[in-house]
């Protein structure tokens, strides 16, 4: 049987290395994918908790959670590319020109 | 403590993925090319939706696969197709990402990840008694299989509302994302 603990673990490290991806990627389009990681491993945890509690609850926050990826994907995307259009590149250190 | 634990096929399945999922997830986000990066993403997301259905949640690793591997990561790879540019990205990519620059920021994420498994780990000063009262109170039986019916029954009856939400996200999603991708009436003169 798997243990809560085993879970947990891998939920954690999931989020880490996507904490790590946004930390050093200056690519938006990574630090997107990052950001999907990250979501995917808050995923893990509440359908483990759904299935350890016996309560479908941690599904419905499942489908609340897929349903905000795929709008943050959208948005996101079309952020990247706007900001492509603009400035022919991703890099993040490129928006400091934005600041007065 | 670590004496002759016996694994079930369930865990050994679990131990496997949960490794599949982390070094693809590793190697997502640590390539110069996007594209692989991407497509070790999708594996990542196979991996995740094994363990749904080794967690029992057979609804949720089917969504995993139509959405996420279906939808979100293709929605990925057309906009890299359309900003790819071949090898003059990947060598502006490698200039972007070093990963010998990156250590600091590796350091802050494993002392993160280390010291969360620390405080849950049986080696930190917790005795036995205050875990098991931490736990005891939401009484764990173990993995139960909870399938769409019973998420649908719930999904259009208490949590109607959410619905309703998650209908209007989609909407201000597709309305933002149509009018931050439209080119703009002076650039198109």
């Amino acid at each position: 049987m798997i243990t809560e603990e085993s879970v947990l673990f891998f939920s954690i490290a999931l989020f880490s290395i996507g904490v790590f991806g946004v930390l050093v990627r200056r690519n938006l389009l990574f630090i997107l994918i990052s950001i999907e990681l990250m979501l995917n491993a808050v995923a893990v945890l509440f359908v483990a908790a759904s299935s350890f509690h016996n309560n479908s609850d941690g599904q419905i926050m499942y489908l609340l959670i897929l349903t905000l990826a795929a709008s943050e994907v959208a948005v996101g995307l079309g952020l990247v590319i706007q900001m492509y259009r603009r400035s022919k590149t991703l890099d993040v250190d490129q928006l400091s020109s934005m600041k007065g | 403590m670590m004496t002759t634990m016996v694994f079930s096929t369930t865990q050994i399945l679990f131990f496997i993925a949960a490794g599949v999922a982390l070094v693809s997830a590793l190697l997502t986000v640590t390539r110069y090319n996007a594209v692989h990066a991407l497509l070790y993403l999708v594996i990542t997301m196979l991996a995740i939706s094994l363990i749904f259905y080794l967690l029992g949640a057979s609804f949720a690793a089917a969504l995993q696969i139509i959405v996420y591997a279906g939808a979100i990561i293709v929605l990925f790879i057309f906009v890299t197709m359309m900003l790819h540019q071949g090898e003059i990205t990947i060598r502006q990519e490698s200039q972007l990402f070093r990963p010998g620059r990156s250590i600091g920021a590796g350091i802050l994420s494993l002392i993160l990840l280390f010291e969360v498994m620390f405080l849950l780990s049986p080696l930190s000063g917790l005795t036995e008694a205050d875990v098991n009262t931490a736990v005891s109170k939401v009484n764990v039986v173990g993995i139960n299989e909870i399938d769409a019916k019973e998420v649908g029954l719930k999904l259009f009856g208490p949590y109607l509302l959410l619905v309703e939400i998650a209908a209007l996200l989609l909407l201000t999603a597709l309305i933002g994302a149509f009018h931050l991708g439209r080119r703009h009436q002076e650039e198109a003169l």
